[in-house]
């Protein structure tokens, strides 16, 4: 078998594309101008981030002028919480809904504004990673600023009921945001359509570089400024534009909506050939629902073994894969998420995500399917939990 | 996660992985728990540790920490074995990221925990000897 070199961390980042740097690179060195400036240098690269703004909107079916260029998902999340709170708690609206399993941008912010004496409502998810919509509906008071539910879980890669969500929260008339950092590109988003208030995603998990984002703010809510400085961003957020990274993000934006349910007819088999045969090997598990993923999405536990050991194992054999044990997560718990979906600890830590894009070919995959069960095996053969799982003893 | 050589060496070719059947003191150390298990074997004739054996569950420092350890103690008598410290399995691995240095400190204890199932089929009271085996906190 000869080594392979495969990307299997999408969800991770993602390489810029070469259609995205051929775009950004005139803007380093001969289109250069400061988007503020007067003279044509200036405005044309005024031009071209208002152009970028379109190609952003129309990603997500939003407005340009709904459109606030960020530096990562992060931002946008921070901003789009932390704003609708402090505005809103001037109206003694202090509560905020959100799930047990959000990305940590959200988390550790709901957490921040709890000691700011917000209080936050924890939706959990059921087994399979999804959240119902109802738990939503009962977790909104009439001091509710806002609700925050991501549309794709990043690890088990669960896509959530947004379109239910949206609408509770508009009945209910509350501010509805999404942390869309992982289904942007891989699902169809509309956001006037859908109805939601505020969306956050971020360019280098779409094939743009790493340190730029957007945030989509519906027209009509005041968000109040984040950076106070120049008129950027509708004053909402100054400091001279990354014009490079703005004009990449349009185009990555452009491209990854393009032929979404193409990339995912090719993808999906390749995925669940991935998850049957990463199933075959015994004591092991799918996390999250199986049809209502993302189509690159697999998560699975393979009881006996490590994460962070399966990882070091897969990259000495070209293999780039993630895990939510807690030697990954730089803490002695495993994934938030995976316990949230009712794992036990030992589980959670031997856990394995792949993320796939239309790049892992078919030879990828068997290729995968080769060197998980070998390294599996050579993991448990040196596991003390594996041979008490085998000789049928408890072993927590 | 930035590892040593010496530690991607020792995780990618543990030395000493596997079982001693009738060894004189097994020691297991850590729970599933936490995300670390360490068991070691340990053979001993005179005094000396003539064969040492592990099985370890965890990250790629809990597999390189173990078998740096048995390296450490195989063909040492006892007394060398007690005195190893997790200072010393760091530095024969040429350093630890600090969030893994926890893993060194199992594989000292899993020492100690064999040395003290040793003693302790011997008939005699490991704890004078080898001390409280310290159990990681979960």
């Amino acid at each position: 078998m000869e080594k392979r070199f495969i990307y299997a961390d999408n969800a991770a980042t993602t390489c810029v594309s070469q259609k995205v740097l051929d775009a950004m690179l005139p803007y380093f060195t001969t289109a250069y101008g400061n988007p503020s400036s007067i003279y044509k240098l200036g405005r044309d690269a005024q031009r071209d981030v208002e152009a970028a703004r379109v190609k952003v909107a129309k990603a997500i079916g939003a407005d340009p002028n709904e459109i606030f260029f960020t530096s990562c998902g992060s931002e946008s999340d921070n901003w789009a919480i932390k704003g609708t709170a402090e505005r809103l708690a001037k109206r003694g609206k202090k509560h905020i809904v959100t799930s047990v399993f959000e990305h940590h941008a959200v988390l550790h912010t709901t957490q921040y504004l709890e000691k700011q004496g917000f209080e936050v409502t924890y939706i959990p998810v059921d087994e399979k990673g999804l959240i119902n919509p109802e738990d939503v509906r009962n977790a909104i008071r009439e001091d509710t600023a806002l609700v925050t539910i991501m549309y794709a879980n990043n690890e088990i890669g669960t896509i959530q009921p947004i379109d239910e969500i949206a609408k509770i929260c508009k009945e209910k008339k509350v501010i509805f945001h999404t942390d869309a950092v992982q289904a942007v590109g891989h699902v169809e988003i509309n956001v006037h359509e859908q109805g939601i208030d505020m969306l956050s995603l971020s360019g280098h998990k779409i094939h743009a570089q790493k340190g730029i984002g957007a945030l989509y703010v519906r027209k009509g809510i005041a968000l109040p400024n984040l950076i106070h400085g120049g008129g950027q961003e509708r004053n909402k957020r100054a400091g001279t534009e990354n014009v490079p990274a703005i004009v990449g993000l349009g185009v990555a934006a452009e491209e990854a909506v393009k032929n979404i349910s193409e990339k995912a007819a090719i993808i999906t088999p390749r995925r669940n050939r991935l998850i049957d045969g990463i199933l075959k090997l015994p004591y092991t598990r799918l996390n999250g629902d199986r049809d209502k993923r993302l189509p690159g999405n697999l998560n699975i536990s393979i009881e006996g073994i490590e994460g962070e050991s399966l990882l070091l194992m897969l990259d000495m054999n070209g293999i780039c894969a993630s895990s939510g044990s807690a030697c990954t997560s730089g803490s002695l718990d495993p994934s938030h998420v995976l316990l949230s979906i009712g794992l036990k600890h030992e589980v959670a830590h031997g856990s394995l995500r792949l993320s796939i894009d239309e790049n892992v070919s078919d030879e990828d995959v068997d290729y995968i399917l080769e060197v998980i069960p070998k390294v599996v095996e050579r993991l448990r053969s040196m596991s003390p939990v594996w041979e008490k799982m085998m000789k049928g003893e408890k072993y927590e | 996660m930035l590892y040593s050589e010496k530690v991607l060496d020792h995780f990618s070719n543990p030395r000493n992985v596997g079982e001693i059947e009738n060894a004189d003191g097994v020691g297991e150390i850590g729970n599933a728990k936490c995300g670390d298990i360490m068991k070691m074997y340990l053979k001993i004739d005179n005094g000396i540790i003539t064969d040492a054996k592990f099985k370890t569950f965890g990250c790629g420092a809990a597999v390189a920490t173990s078998s740096m350890a048995t390296e450490l103690i195989k063909g040492k008598p006892i007394e060398d074995a007690l005195k190893l410290t997790n200072d010393a399995v760091v530095e024969a691995l040429d350093g630890l990221p600090a969030v893994k240095i926890h893993c060194s400190v199992l594989a000292e204890q899993a020492v100690r925990s064999a040395l003290s199932d040793y003693y302790t089929r011997q008939g005699i009271d490991p704890l004078p000897i080898v001390g409280e085996i310290k159990e990681p906190e979960e």
